[in-house]
C-alpha cells in the first residue's frame, strides 16, 4: 500500500483486497448500535455526574446534534469508499482518492470506528500499545489490527493537514 | 442560583406619651443580584483516553481553543501523563459550547463548577 498527496487529494494506491475490505468496514464499524459501552463512549456525559439537570438537557438538545455530525462524517466516507466497489478485477489492488475537503470527515469516521471497536472488544491500554501483534490469530486480533490501521490513516491525514 | 442578600434594618419609634420606647417590626430589604454576576466560573476538563492519538488531541485543542501548538501540546501531555488537564475556565455558556465542540471531536471532556 502506498499513500501520498496528489492533486488536492490523499491517494491510497496499491491497496490489496484485505486492506480495501478493512476500509470498506469503516462506516459499519463506527456504528455503536447494540453496544452500550460504545454508545456511552461516543455520547459521554458533559459533567462528572453532579449536574443532573445539565446532563438531561444535554441528552435532549446536544446529543441529537452530535449524532447528526457523526452520521454526516460516516456518510461522506461511505460515499468516498464507493470507489472500491465493483466486481471488475475484484482481487486486484485498488486506488482510493480522498478529497482534501473530506479530511475532517475521515478523521471523525476513523475515530468513531476506533472508539467503537475498542469499546466493543474492551481492549486494554497494553493491548492497544502492542503494535506487533499478528492480525491472523483471532477475531479479536483482527479488530486490534483494524484499530491500529485506522490510527495509521489518521496519523497520515493529520500530517497532511499540518502541511 | 441567584443569591439573596438580606439586609436587616431596625426602625425605632418612640412613644413619648406613654413614656415608653417601642421597637417596630424590622424592615427586611432584599437585594437580588443577577444570576450571571454571581455564577461561579466553570472549568473544562479533558480526560485521558488511550484511543485518541496524541497528534489528534493536539490538533483539536488548537482548533477549539485557538491555542498555539506549544500550548496545545503541553495540555495534551498533561492529559496523557496526569489523566486530565484543565483547558479553560469561564462562564457556563461558552464552557458548554466548548465541551460540545470537544465531544464533536470525540474527546472525553467535562465541565465542572469551580469551588
Amino acid at each position: 500500500m502506498e499513500i501520498c498527496r496528489r492533486k488536492g487529494a490523499i491517494e491510497i494506491s496499491e491497496l490489496d483486497p484485505f486492506l480495501a475490505e478493512l476500509l470498506r468496514q469503516i462506516p459499519g464499524s463506527a456504528n455503536p448500535a447494540g453496544a452500550t459501552t460504545a454508545e456511552q463512549r461516543l455520547f459521554s456525559p458533559p459533567t462528572n455526574g453532579k449536574e443532573t439537570e445539565l446532563c438531561a438537557e444535554w441528552k435532549t438538545y446536544v446529543e441529537p446534534e452530535l449524532r447528526r455530525l457523526f452520521q454526516t462524517a460516516t456518510e461522506t466516507v461511505a460515499t468516498d469508499l464507493e470507489q472500491l466497489n465493483g466486481n471488475e478485477k475484484s482481487f486486484a489492488n485498488r486506488t482510493l482518492r480522498i478529497p482534501a475537503k473530506h479530511s475532517d470527515a475521515w478523521l471523525s469516521a476513523l475515530n468513531q470506528a476506533r472508539l467503537v471497536i475498542v469499546a466493543k472488544n474492551n481492549f486494554t491500554e497494553n493491548e492497544l500499545n502492542d503494535h506487533f501483534r499478528s492480525p491472523i490469530g483471532s477475531r479479536r486480533d483482527l479488530s486490534l489490527f483494524q484499530v491500529n490501521f485506522y490510527g495509521f490513516l489518521q496519523e497520515f491525514i493529520l500530517r497532511e493537514l499540518e502541511d | 442560583m441567584a443569591q439573596i442578600k438580606e439586609m436587616q434594618g431596625l426602625t425605632h419609634a418612640s412613644n413619648e406619651q406613654a413614656g415608653t420606647i417601642t421597637t417596630a417590626e424590622p424592615t427586611i430589604e432584599k437585594q437580588t443580584r443577577s444570576e450571571e454576576d454571581l455564577d461561579l466560573p466553570w472549568q473544562i476538563i479533558v480526560h485521558n483516553d488511550p484511543v485518541n492519538l496524541m497528534s489528534y488531541v493536539t490538533m483539536v485543542f488548537q482548533r477549539v481553543f485557538g491555542y498555539p501548538r506549544e500550548k496545545a501540546e503541553r495540555h495534551m501531555l498533561e492529559v496523557h501523563h496526569n489523566g486530565r488537564s484543565i483547558l479553560w475556565s469561564g462562564m457556563r455558556e461558552p464552557a458548554e459550547l466548548y465541551v460540545q465542540q470537544l465531544h464533536g471531536y470525540l474527546l472525553l471532556a467535562t465541565l465542572e463548577k469551580m469551588c
